[in-house]
């Protein structure tokens, strides 16, 4: 059904000849992840100006809306991967469970005036049975008809939302948020740095969970599910409920999200309940590295900066004096993303994550061999 | 009854363009395996090169016999498009399913961004025949003649595909594909062959809906595509991949329901009770109305 | 006499697996060289893996010497277009498609079809021509996938277990068209029923665990009751079917 390749850890293949300075490199290296979350965590106390990269200070509002962005859909990759590289399941409707997360927060306070505390564990729970019930029936096929039934009840999700079905979703003009039923620590321009804390906490957890799941003997079913289906039929599993489980947790994850999403922007939008979300995941993981545990987390924080920052590089004048017939389709994001993608599916199957232990080889190729 | 003679036609209408662009899809699913996401791009390529050569080919023009050479060019940049698709990006992922699928996700998204980028975002002014805009009097209804020329199209259009299935020897290399492609290679075909011709089939019928679409519409924007995409890939597995008389049934079946619970219930009931639609069918009977079995 | 195909240390791997490990063996140029073993052991892996079958996640190894042509590594329509002929398990013909279809499928440009030499052995081809393969019974569709085959000219036939699930009358018939058939070209069949081995068989191979196992004369193994219950794991009764 697919073919979906994992590049596990790179840092278990290595060379018996290293050089002393690359084995205390991979000695550290279980520790990189822990110094990154570090710098993640004091990020928002620098007044740092990176030019270029982001338009304000570091710590400031807009660059930490930007950041907290990039940090849900690195969470949201990294949980839509549980699917997609590590079960091999290619659903193309990610984007409703999101959607639910969202939504439901926004309507739950905003149409119902719960509180945030009630609101979103709701909206969890609500989103994850929906994957739950949603699921039980898409997995009645597989392979690619599997994704076009996704995508067909994603659409209903899409429909309801922009007809405004009993007025709840505000249609096409979106729905703010009614921040009376949020804490006031999470409210305003000046508590952007808590909503970025926030994102932060949920990819965190999002990156905990997949590593526990894809490390448990569940887990190594679903590998085994992604790598010859009828392998686990045989071994006595079924996998109807083992895909299922990965596909309700998923969209649990997803919805999740969506809380999350919804604080930092303050409200709800059609746009996020479009199938075009969900391929925008199919992006990010494949651009990251599927099945990796940071590939998909590093392609859905470049995806969404790019998508953002390539706007405004778009409409710099290094692309406005470009001829016309390259101008226009470099300021669109889009297709600058996806003719990557598209070159990235050819040349770099692996994704980012394949790039490192390259880039490791390519190093030790090059590096005078010391020996003794 | 007026009504309910209006709403079937425009549902037929509707299912016509539904037909004209799961017929390719179902095609080409069903023989290579590829679930298409360019498709829908083939259907604005048709569009766009349909408008541009209304305006600026010589001899073209949106009336008369000038507007048969301009939808004949937007068919023909359509099916140029699909073959190119096929030849330079899935031909090189031969039978790496996957791989495929993101191929065409990728061009999906960049190429509706192209014609963005070219044409801009907003619908623009479709030139059509003045005839298309008025309408015709059937049985005390007045039906649109864009939407007649539509299911005249589509019934066409199926004749010909069912033609050329049963009579030609690459109709009959399809027929078998669809049902087991492996064994067609194996008795020395060289099926590749064949998965280009589909998709010039998918992509001229795509763009055909696309310009005919944009005819009933009066407008075309870059988007066009895409939404009509996933009703046609609903269309597509309820009537059974790779079965074009089962994509034709599907259509009209969704194009009725649709048309007529939206205009008897609220505005995107239809649409939602055409996903239940899918899902009874699923559930009664995994591999749809007609053809194989929905797997991959 | 030079044998017809030389296979050398053929491994197949899918997924993972490794089915094959290495496994060597010639086919002879006349009559029928039959590939025995339990279930599971390779035998339909190894006739896939020679005309260019194995699954895109398959890892394929080894050399396949067709006279002077090598098999592996080249696209399945090419190595059957040179004369290697394939008859899958489960006979797969075109179930919705009929049977004059089915033959014509098979007719290459640049060579005249055979239909006088698949209709001799199988007049009922002919009389069902208009029927769609799919209603056939189980013989009709195993006398169809040959029949299919042989409207071309082959260098050499693999066949695929051709009597599995057949009712033993049709058993018998199959056997005889696979003996006449043997008659102008080489057949390697995998094959279960032993009484089908006895009659056509000449050479056998017998793998196990994705080995070679043992080689040599087919009815000679057959005669020894306990080498082939230790190879097949079959009882002496079957065997004296």
């Amino acid at each position: 059904m697919t073919e979906v390749k994992s590049p596990e850890a790179p840092s278990a293949a290595v060379p018996s000849e290293l050089t002393t300075e690359s084995t205390r490199w991979s000695r550290l290296r279980p520790f990189l992840p822990l110094a990154v979350l570090a710098v993640a965590l004091i990020l928002p106390y620098s007044t740092l100006h990176l030019p270029g990269i982001f338009e304000g200070a570091l710590n400031s509002p807009g660059t930490l809306q930007l950041l907290a962005v990039c940090l849900v859909f690195g969470g949201l990759a990294a949980g839509y991967d549980l699917l997609f590289g590590r079960t091999g399941m290619l659903s193309f409707g990610h984007a409703l469970y999101f959607a639910a997360g969202v939504y439901g927060t926004d309507i739950l306070i905003t149409r119902a005036g719960l509180p945030l505390w009630q609101a979103a564990p709701l909206a969890i729970v609500g989103g994850t049975i929906l994957a739950g019930l949603i699921g039980a029936v898409a997995l009645r096929t597989v392979g690619i008809a599997f994704a076009m039934v996704t995508l067909a009840f994603a659409q209903v999700g899409a429909i309801l939302v922009a007809r405004d079905f009993g007025g709840l979703t505000g249609g096409e003009e979106g729905l703010p948020l009614d921040v009376s039923g949020v804490p006031a620590g999470l409210v305003g321009v000046a508590n952007t740095v808590n909503l970025y804390w926030l994102a932060l906490a949920y990819l965190v957890v999002v990156v905990f969970v997949v590593h526990r799941v894809s490390g448990s003997p569940t887990g190594r079913v679903l590998a085994g599910l992604r790598d010859d289906e009828r392998r686990i039929g045989v071994l006595g599993l079924d996998p109807y409920r083992f895909k299922l489980v990965a596909f309700t947790l998923a969209g649990g994850l997803a919805a999740a999200g969506g809380v999350v999403y919804c604080l930092i922007v303050g409200g709800a939008s059609p746009h996020i309940t479009s199938s075009e979300l969900t391929l925008s995941l199919l992006v990010m993981v494949v651009l990251g590295g599927p099945g990796t545990r940071w590939g998909p987390v590093l392609g859905g924080i470049l995806y969404m900066y790019l998508d953002h920052r390539l706007v405004s590089v778009g409409s710099s004048g290094a692309i406005d004096a470009l001829p016309a017939f390259l101008s226009r389709p470099l300021s669109q994001p889009l297709f600058v993303l996806g003719t990557v993608f598209i070159l990235a599916v050819y040349f770099f199957p692996g994704g980012l994550a394949s790039l490192a232990p390259r880039l490791t080889l390519l190093r030790n190729a090059l590096s005078p061999r010391r020996r003794g | 009854m007026d009504a309910v003679i209006l709403l079937t036609l425009t549902g037929l209408g509707l299912a016509a363009l539904y037909f004209l662009v799961a017929s390719g899809l179902s095609l080409v699913f069903g023989l290579a395996d590829v679930l298409n996401f360019a498709h829908g791009l083939f259907l604005g390529v048709g569009a766009y090169a349909t408008w541009w050569a209304a305006g600026n080919l010589p001899g073209a023009g949106p009336d008369g016999l000038g507007f048969v050479v301009a939808v004949a060019f937007g068919v023909a940049a359509g099916t140029l498009m699909a073959v190119l698709v096929e030849l330079v990006l899935i031909r090189p992922l031969y039978s790496r399913t996957i791989e495929q699928v993101l191929v065409t996700v990728g061009l999906s998204l960049a190429g509706v961004a192209l014609l963005q980028a070219t044409w801009g975002a907003d619908a623009r002014p479709f030139p059509r025949p003045e005839w298309t805009r008025q309408v015709t009097t059937i049985l005390g209804a007045q039906v649109p003649n864009g939407g007649l020329l539509l299911i005249v199209a589509a019934v066409l259009v199926l004749g010909a595909i069912l033609a050329f299935l049963q009579w030609t020897r690459y109709g009959l290399i399809i027929r078998a594909g669809v049902e087991n492609r492996e064994m067609v290679t194996a008795l020395g075909i060289d099926v590749r062959k064949a998965f280009t011709l589909v998709f010039a089939i998918g992509g001229a019928a795509a763009a055909l809906a696309g310009a005919l679409g944009s005819v009933y519409f009066g407008t075309v924007s870059p988007q066009q595509g895409g939404s009509l995409l996933i009703f046609a890939f609903i269309v597509v597995v309820i009537g059974g991949m790779g079965s074009v008389v089962g994509s034709a049934y599907a259509a009209v079946a969704v194009g009725l329901l649709q048309q007529f619970v939206n205009y008897y219930g609220t505005s995107g009931l239809g649409d939602i009770c055409v996903v239940a639609l899918l899902a009874v069918v699923l559930l009664l009977r995994p591999q749809g109305i007609a053809g194989k079995v929905a797997t991959a | 006499m030079e044998p017809i195909l030389t296979v050398e240390e053929l491994s197949v791997r899918i997924a993972g697996l490794h089915i094959l490990q290495g496994v060597s063996f010639t086919v002879a140029p006349t009559g029928v060289t039959v590939l025995l073993g339990r279930n599971g052991v390779g035998k339909t892996t190894t006739l896939r893996a020679l005309v260019g079958l194995t699954p895109r996640n398959g890892e394929v190894r080894g050399t396949a010497q067709m006279g002077n042509r090598a098999l592996l590594g080249q696209p399945t329509h090419r190595l059957v277009r040179s004369g290697l002929g394939y008859v899958p398990e489960d006979r797969c013909v075109f179930a919705g498609l009929t049977v004059a279809e089915n033959l014509r499928l098979a007719e290459r440009r640049g060579s005249t079809p055979a239909y006088d030499r698949v209709f001799a052995l199988f007049p009922e081809l002919d009389r069902r021509s208009r029927q769609r393969a799919g209603s056939l019974s189980g013989g009709q569709q195993q006398m169809l996938a040959i029949g299919r085959v042989l409207i071309n000219d082959n260098r050499l036939l693999l066949v695929d277990e051709p009597t599995k699930g057949l009712a033993p009358k049709v058993v018998t018939e199959v056997a005889e068209v696979l003996e006449r058939v043997a008659e102008s070209v080489p057949v390697l069949l995998v094959e279960q029923n032993l009484a089908v081995v006895r009659r056509l068989a000449h050479d056998a191979v017998v793998l196990a665990a994705g080995q070679v196992a043992w080689t040599g004369n087919a009815q000679e193994l057959l005669a020894e009751t306990e080498l082939t219950r230790s190879l097949l794991g079959v009882g002496s009764a079957e065997v004296h079917h």
